[in-house]
């Protein structure tokens, strides 16, 4: 949980400017346009370098009859202690721009590291974390894995591509750890799933 | 002498009443990077002190034809297994070999504490009559409650989980057989008539294909590593492995809710869990042991809420904090 992640949606000025766009423009489809654009900007907690959105864990953003705006997100993994976070950041957001929301948690589809966009996948490698290659097909059954996971993974730093696999679990579920055998440096691999 | 003791009696003093830092102003424009934690906003705290509940906007209607107290009973079944054998990873914390291990064993216990966590909600909401009963007005919800108030009686694990964590191997060759065979359930468990379940196994398949790999291949590494290793990890065989045939008996709830398209009957899944470990065996060069099944009380088990006595120790540290303060705000 850190304090970047915490203040972000509360800059000075933002809030009331949008606000009063809502009322000036009372449509359903431009509120859910407004509330998308509001939750897209609420970043994750652990990786405040992305986006809920960019992440893949910003589902939806709909508008009801009675003009509450309900966003669903999902968690990438079942027991990530963020959820909390992540919904009161977004309702942090959404009503400092005048909404009142609700949040809702969908466990289904489960999430997929195929989620995280091109955008998101850009800020995790300036940050240096090294992005997920693409997701194992799921379904049917799972085959064993007895060799160390074979990843296409560069270092983030020096994107040289001889790197070794220090540890399959990191500092949070979503991430494993490497280390490059040229530049030395240590970074984190998100891990697809 | 005494000069000098007073004078560091004195820089002692100075130094006890000094403030490490400055408390944040309330007038202070910027303020400090300490007013996060001083907020009123729960959500800071690692869990927050107000827990949502999990299953927020899933659809918890229970499927046609589900009698919903076999159906809570299930869901304990699954929950149980995920609680305890994570409450057991989580005791490796800090003492592990090394410093990825200790991080991957609590990996995993977060896995499965997420897990249990729905799985004790969908018990919850599929018959309240599970949960135990709490001091009107307790904050506790219902997951926590079946979680820190049930006696070890009425636990519904297999035995297998409750075990001693022992050293590296043992609690390698009790991940290796707790992660096959959950596995294989969860895989077909996605396909169930109930959304939750349905939704609880995608996600859960997922994080076990790494529990798995995890385990198969200290399993191997152990075997074929120096002979102290394949001495501890002969050792643990030998003695975990007993408990193994439990996790295959298809008990006759899960029998009677996979007829109904709901669960999954462990014994249907003993093929592929006998094939993986089939590979994780030969790649190791360890002949597959044979031995005789755990006795049950009467014939009842883990299942039936027939316990050792770790599970009793295990739980009396679990649950002591929680059953002190039934009317605790966390």
């Amino acid at each position: 949980m850190t304090g970047a992640a915490r203040t972000l949606g509360r800059r000075p000025g933002v809030a009331p400017k949008l606000a009063a766009v809502v009322q000036s423009r009372p449509d359903v489809e431009q509120l859910r346009e407004r509330a998308r654009l509001l939750a897209a900007r609420v970043t994750d907690p652990e990786m405040p370098m992305l986006t809920l959105a960019d992440l893949g864990v910003l589902r939806s953003v709909e508008v009801t009859e009675k003009r509450r705006v309900v966003v669903t997100i999902t968690p990438t993994y079942m027991g990530c202690p963020a959820m909390a976070t992540m919904r009161d950041d977004l309702l942090r957001v959404l009503q400092e721009g005048g909404l009142e929301a609700t949040v809702r948690v969908s466990l289904s589809p489960a999430w997929s590291s195929d989620w995280i966009t091109e955008r998101g996948r850009r800020a995790l490698a300036a940050h240096g974390l090294s992005a997920p290659g693409p997701a194992p097909a799921r379904g049917g059954s799972v085959p064993l894995t007895l060799q160390p996971t074979v990843r296409r993974v560069r270092c983030p730093r020096c994107a040289c591509d001889d790197v070794e696999l220090t540890s399959e679990f990191g500092a949070t579920a979503c991430k494993a750890l490497y280390r490059c055998t040229r530049c030395r440096e240590p970074f984190e691999h998100v891990k697809e799933i | 002498m005494p000069e000098e003791l007073d004078a560091i009696q004195a820089v002692a003093d100075d130094l006890v009443h000094l403030r490490s830092h400055p408390a944040p102003s309330p007038v202070e424009e910027h303020g400090s990077v300490y007013d996060g934690l001083l907020g009123g906003d729960p959500s800071h705290w690692a869990f927050g002190t107000d827990f949502e509940d999990p299953l927020a906007g899933v659809d918890t209607a229970i499927p046609d034809g589900v009698d919903p107290r076999q159906l809570a009973t299930y869901c304990l079944m699954l929950a149980d297994d995920a609680l305890v054998a994570s409450q057991r990873l989580g005791q490796w914390c800090s003492r592990a070999p090394d410093l990825e291990e200790d991080i991957a064993l609590s990996n995993m216990a977060l896995d499965l504490l997420g897990q249990a966590r729905l799985l004790l909600a969908r018990a919850a909401a599929a018959d309240p009559g599970v949960v135990p009963p709490l001091p009107a007005g307790s904050p506790v919800p219902p997951e926590d409650a079946l979680a820190f108030f049930r006696p070890d009686g009425a636990f519904r694990n297999v035995r297998l989980v409750e075990l001693d964590n022992g050293d590296f191997a043992v609690t390698t060759v009790k991940q290796l057989l707790l992660s096959s065979v959950r596995l294989a359930v969860f895989e077909r468990l996605r396909d169930s008539r109930d959304h939750v379940l349905a939704a609880v196994a995608a996600k859960g398949v997922n994080e076990l294909t790494y529990h798995r790999d995890y385990a198969a291949r200290w399993f191997v590494t152990l075997a074929q590593g120096t002979p102290e290793s394949r001495r501890r990890l002969d050792a643990a065989v030998a003695h975990v492995w007993p408990f193994f045939a439990e996790l295959l008996l298809g008990e006759p709830v899960e029998v009677a809710l996979a007829a109904a398209g709901v669960g999954v009957d462990p014994a249907t899944v003993r093929d592929d869990v006998t094939a993986v470990l089939g590979q994780v065996l030969t790649a190791a060069g360890v002949e597959e042991p044979s031995p005789a099944p755990l006795a049950g009380g009467q014939g009842r088990r883990g299942r039936d809420g027939v316990h050792a006595e770790a599970l009793s120790l295990l739980l009396a540290e679990m649950q002591v904090v929680a059953r002190a303060h039934p009317m605790g705000q966390w």
